[in-house]
This record gives C-alpha cells, structure tokens and sequence, in this order.
C-alpha cells in the first residue's frame, strides 16, 4: 500500500546504508536542539532526586542483605552493627541491638478485661515509648475504643473520644492491637515473606526485606498494621537504646511495623510496656503452655472471648469479662427432661 | 541476529518520523510523561505521604487504575478470539492492534504497581523470596508478566516476519495466541481474586467481584479499541472496516448487559440482606456519617453505564457517532465504577469502623497521568512503527516485501 501523504504518520526512513546520513549546519543545529531541549527536560524531571540524603539509597551491604531466616550468626551479627552503628550516627546514643530468639516450649497470649479498663490510653503512650514508632508521622499501635454499653459493635465505636476524665458514663472501652493471630493472613498475603509467624506465635517483619506493598494491611481484619508513609521522626531524647532486630530498632521509611508483643522484653522474661503500665491491672500476658501462668487461668475460668471470631484467624489476644451475679449464686441443680418426653 | 538488530534500529528510526501532528502528539505525551516521573521522583524522595493514601485507606489511585488496566489488557482477548475461533475475517486485519494495545497496558500495569510499592528498591525480593503458591499477589507478578510476554511474542513475531519478507509460521504463534486466551482472562481473575480472598474486608469478600472485573473488563476494554481502531484508521494507512467496529460493537453490548446485570445482584446481596457488612456500598452509595466524598463519583458510573447500555441496544450506534458516544460512556463509567468504586470504599469504614475518607493528591495525580502518556506514547510507537512494516513498505534489506503477509 502506498504511503499516503495525508497521515501524519506517513513518511518512509530515510535511507540507511550503514554510513552516517549527510548532516547539513541546519540539520545539525535543530537536530541538536531537540537533543538538547529532550535531556534538560528528562533532567528536570529527575531533579527531585538531588534532595535524597545519603542515608536514602541503599548501601551495597544493606542492599545485599539476606532475609532474616537465611542469614548465618555471622550474618546476623554484621547487621546487627551495622543497625547500631547507624542508629548512633543518626540520634547521637548507643544503642544496645539484641536479636532475642523465641523461648522453647513458649506461646504468648493477652488477655484484656474489659470490666476493668477504663480508657485512659497509658497503654498507647507507654507503647510509644518503648517502641520506637515515628512521631511525626505519628504512629501507634494501639487504639483504644470507646464503645456504648449494650453493644459491642465496633463500627459504633469512638475512636477519638477526649473527655477530661476517664471512665466515661454509659461506656465501656476495648483497647484493640495486633492480635498475632495463629492463622494471619498478613503473613499468607505477602508476596516476599517478609512477615511470619515466630515459634512463640509473634508475627514479626524484616524490616529490611518489607518491600512496601501494604497488601497486608489491607488483609488485617484488625487494622494493626501501620505503614511508614514518610522518613520516620523520632527525637533523640526518646529514643529506646534497648532494641532488637525484629521489634523495635527504627524503621526506614516506606516499610510496614506493628505491635510484637514487645519481644524484646517478653522473649527475656518482662512484661510488655502497655501491661506494665496499666493502672488498673486490666491487661494479662503470659505464656499460656504453662498452666500456671495468668492467663493459662483467664482462659480456663473467665468468660473469654476474641474479636471478630467469624473471620477466623484465631486470635492469641483474649478479652474477658469479670463475673457478677450467676458465679456467685449457689449451685442448683438444672431443670432434666421429664422421662417419656417434653422438657 | 545482525537482521534482528536492524529491525529494531529501523523501528527506533521509524518512531521518530511523521508530520508535525504526529510530533506535536508524541511531544505532548512526552511532556506528560516525563511531569509524572517529575511527580515520582518527589515521591521517591518525601515517601509515600506524597500521596492521599492514609494507615487507614492504604490503596488509592495507583491501584484503581491498575484494577482498571488490567481488564483493558484482558480485552485484548475479545478481538483475538472471533478471529482464531471464529475465523472472523473483519477483526483479523486488526486484531495485532489488540494485542500491541494488550503489551502497553501491561507496561502500565506494571508501572501502576511499582509506584505503588514503598520500597521499589528492594523491588530484587520478590526473585529470592517468593510466597507462591499462598500470596494471590505472587500469582499476579507471574499472570501480568506471563501475559507481557505471551503478547510481546505474538506481535513481535508476526511483525518481525513481515519486515523479513516471510510468511509467519503457524507453529510459532497460533499455539501462543490460544494460551493468551485463557491467559488473559487468568490475569483478570487473579486479579479479583487478590481483592475477594481478603476476610477482613467483607466489600470485596465476595464472589461476583470476578465475573465482574471481567464483564466490565470486555465492555470497557473493546469499546477502547473501537476507539483507537478509528484513530488508527483516521492517522495511518491502514483500513479498518466498519464492520470490524460493528462486530466489537456486539461484544461491548453484550459485555455491558452482563456487567449492568451483576451490578445489579450484587446491589441487591448488599442492600436487601443489609447486615453490618452493608456499610462500604452504603458509604459508596449514599455516604455513612455524613461522609460522602465517592457518592456523586458511584452515582455517575452508574448513570454512564447505563446511557452507554440503552445506546448500545439501540438500533442508533450502529452509526459511529452513538457508538463512540455509547464507548466513551462506559469508559469512563467502568473506570470510575472499578477503579475508585471498587477500590476506596473496601478500606471505609476502616475493620475497626473508623471513617478517614480518601482523596488522591495532585502529586498522585500527576503520577497516574504521567503513566497513562507514557502508555500512550509507548502504543503510539507500536501502531507507528507496525503499520508500515504490515504493509511491506519497510523490509530487510534483499527481503521480498510481502504485503499483508501477517
């Protein structure tokens, strides 16, 4: 089909006999202008890039760096000082980077009473505090809602409550967290495993590995995961020198965190920041293998019960409620169907 | 090789010559294009705060639109499949233009879902630690790029033989050609099925989300190339007949019957049961406490959907002004109803019923246009440079040029 000059596709190649075509002054000129005009125009639109900071591309150690799992001790240990050399440089203060493993024949599980909180939020604070999460972006793991008495419907509830004391009348509050599930499907849906669950049944993240995708997030029926939408900002004056590789060292940017039952204390015998600080003894952890423990006994005698149990992710996270009435009433015997049918 | 080489250079040159519309064209995308590597190069550097995206609705524009293009690279498969099933003889002169449109939506799929990652440099992960066969997403990484090549194949193969001067060999490409079929309405469903395999989430927990991405898919994806068949047909050499339109025309209709009609039943689940799970369409539809920011954006899909179906039935858009009208509508309309519509609502209210609405950034903006020029750009180089190397005029050198040859 002939070339139809009409179209403003039209117009066959000049002719490439493999010498360089004829340039005239006019040709090169205007040629040279548009070649020009092409690379200024690509170099304005990468000149975003000149305010990275040194800290924002990746050193060839960090981008060579193995996933949690299939690093050697060795392995572990070079990133661990690497870590802490960083964190030093970053907020002036030595950092102590454990990696404390997962303790044999340990399941940690949390129960919350919700007779006794109160909602007075310490819990979110002191997680702040040992966390390292950004403040600004803020971040926090838990959320505490207000909710109505008669209902426990969580799409009521009021996240932002604010009123000068706590409790308030006619309300009752439900502290909500990452409830390290035993089936997660944060770890099911991410497409590196870069989150999984530990022996000690903590869903962690490398957060060297977390590519950013927030697929996660998306599949976490309990809203527990958090995304470091900007570089994370944390003083140096609140900084937790005591941290661990999978908890809570500082994040970069750009990567998922969420609440680990603060493996870095739980996994050496303490308590998690938010028990230790509750001042009304509402919030239990334990290890519930062992039958002595607390919460090995919440879950044996208190009406226990987990959220959204329909989405079934088997929760490790327990809300109960104190027994009045019925427990303390004297045992009678109840109502047999009368033999020969009827009850 | 050497020959391979040449082609490509030829295609390089090639791409560059044209009137001043067609540089007044190529130099608008470009400008376009290279603003939203501008916008994303801000991104890089400030994170993804540049954008609306929220703890709280963590998936915005860039995902809609990959949702959306998606199904518009599927669409490629309603020209492939009158034309080698059915032996249609109107789609098989452009049924190379479904297929080129196919790899340039991928391109933009694909680019749509890197922009979206928080650390695309670490993007080498997905290559050490695959979470296939559980991650729904590993399945997409392999469906879309599968797909890529599956098409870049096709059209690279039968182009290449043209511009030798040979007859393209059956056993090269027809073989490829039905595995994209089934391939392309994988990509579609897989993708679905990154979205309704989510518990936590009960707007997308549901089972019609994939015979609707695909529904829409074949009605916004066809009338797409209705489109683009009369622009190339209008900008380049190559003839397409009416009848070619018109046999599309058929399988928007169809396709948007179907789409209007699982619309409809997955309104009625919604509104009749009205459970708690109710509370994303209700917000979709009709707003949830006093938040509404998508209702008059759902409300439009829907009007759109349906002008585009009563002139569809109609007798009217068999003549091509109705029809485009009838394609532009549902574009628009299916862009909106599953980009935006299918997307946002699912993260509002929140799982713990917290309602923070979603509003995309002008960075975020510029992004998202800047990938769709580039798509442009990268599908205008295609038909440029496929038109003439179809017709014979560009061949090897001591080829025989075989016009038609494909």
């Amino acid at each position: 089909m002939p070339a139809n000059e009409s179209h403003p596709m039209a117009g066959a190649l000049p002719p490439d006999d493999g010498r360089p075509p004829q340039l005239t002054r006019r040709g090169f000129l205007s040629k040279g202008a548009v070649a020009l005009a092409g690379a200024s125009a690509v170099a304005a639109a990468l000149s975003p890039l000149r305010e990275l900071k040194p800290g924002d591309i990746p050193s060839l150690e960090q981008f060579l760096q193995k996933h949690y799992k299939e690093m050697t001790a060795d392995e572990k240990h070079a990133a661990i000082a690497r870590i802490a050399r960083e964190v030093a440089a970053r907020y002036g203060v030595q950092p102590n980077v454990a990696d404390p493993p997962p303790l044999s024949g340990v399941e940690f599980v949390y129960a919350l009473n919700i007779s006794r909180c109160i909602g007075c939020r310490k819990c979110v604070y002191a997680c702040v505090a040992e966390n390292n999460p950004s403040r600004a972006p803020e971040i926090q793991y838990i959320r505490v809602l207000k909710m109505e008495k008669g209902s426990i419907n969580i799409e009521t509830a009021d996240h932002h409550y604010d009123p000068p004391v706590v409790p308030g009348p006619d309300s009752y509050y439900m502290p909500v967290q990452c409830h390290q599930c035993a089936k997660p499907p944060c770890v099911k849906v991410c497409p590196v495993e870069a989150t999984w669950q530990e022996p000690d049944g903590i869903t962690v993240i490398d957060y060297d590995w977390c590519i950013g995708c927030r697929y996660c997030a998306a599949a976490c029926p309990y809203w527990a995961r958090r995304f470091n939408f900007a570089e994370p900002q944390i003083p140096a004056e609140k900084l937790n020198p005591d941290m661990s590789y999978l908890s809570n060292r500082p994040r970069p940017k750009g990567v998922m965190e969420k609440c680990t039952f603060c493996l870095q204390r739980t996994r050496v015998g303490r308590m998690p920041a938010c028990v230790e600080v509750c001042p009304t003894g509402s919030r239990k952890f334990g290890n519930v293998l062992d039958p002595e423990s607390e919460v090995a006994y919440i879950l044996k005698h208190k009406r226990a019960f987990v959220l959204k149990e329909d989405v079934g992710t088997l929760p490790r996270f327990f809300y109960y409620f104190d027994e009045r009435g019925s427990r303390y009433h004297e045992p009678i015997a109840p109502i047999q169907p009368e033999p020969g049918g009827g009850a | 090789m050497r020959r391979y080489l040449h082609f490509l250079w030829a295609c390089f040159r090639l791409s560059f010559v044209g009137d001043w519309r067609y540089h007044a064209w190529m130099t608008v995308l470009t400008v376009i294009a290279l603003t939203g590597l501008y916008a994303y190069c801000q991104q890089l550097v400030h994170g993804l705060q540049t954008t609306g995206m929220t703890d709280q609705v963590s998936w915005g524009a860039y995902i809609a639109n990959f949702t959306y293009l998606v199904g518009l690279a599927a669409a490629a498969a309603m020209l492939v499949i009158p034309v080698y099933v059915y032996r249609n003889l109107q789609l098989h002169d452009v049924v190379i233009f479904g297929e080129l449109l196919a790899v340039s939506v991928i391109v933009m799929c694909l680019l749509f879902v890197n922009v979206d990652l928080g650390r695309p440099d670490r993007f080498m992960h997905l290559f050490w630690r695959f979470n296939f066969p559980l991650s729904m997403l590993t399945w997409d990484v392999i469906a879309l790029n599968g797909y890529l090549l599956l098409n870049l194949h096709i059209c690279g193969y039968l182009i290449y033989s043209a511009y030798c001067g040979r007859t393209p060999s059956k056993a090269f490409y027809i073989p490829f050609v039905f595995i994209a079929i089934v391939w392309a309405v994988s990509i579609h469903t897989v993708t679905a099925f990154l979205y309704v395999g989510l518990g936590g989430r009960p707007f997308w927990n549901s089972a019609i989300i994939a015979p609707r991405f695909l529904a829409s898919a074949f009605a916004a994806g066809p009338s797409f190339i209705i489109l683009t068949l009369q622009i190339v047909r209008r900008f380049t050499a190559h003839y397409v007949a009416d009848d070619a339109l018109l046999t599309l025309r058929r399988i928007v209709q169809v396709a948007m019957i179907m789409n209007i009609f699982l619309l409809g039943c997955e309104l009625f689940v919604e509104f009749y049961t009205d459970t708690a799970h109710v509370a994303s369409a209700r917000y979709l539809y009709f707003g949830l406490h006093g938040r509404h920011a998508l209702v008059p954006w759902i409300w439009t899909a829907v009007l759109f959907d349906l002008l585009a179906l009563a002139l569809l039935v109609l007798p009217a858009s068999r003549g091509l002004p109705a029809l485009n009208l009838a394609c532009v509508l549902s574009i628009v309309g299916i862009w909106i109803e599953k980009g935006m519509g299918l997307i946002v609502p699912a993260f509002i209210p929140t799982p713990l019923g917290e309602i923070v609405e979603y509003q995309p950034t002008v960075n975020e903006i510029l992004v998202c246009f800047g990938i769709w020029a580039f798509g442009l750009l990268l599908y205008t180089v295609f038909v440029r440079v496929s038109v003439p190397v179809l017709a014979g005029e560009i061949t090897a050198p001591g080829a025989r040029p075989a016009a038609g040859a494909h």
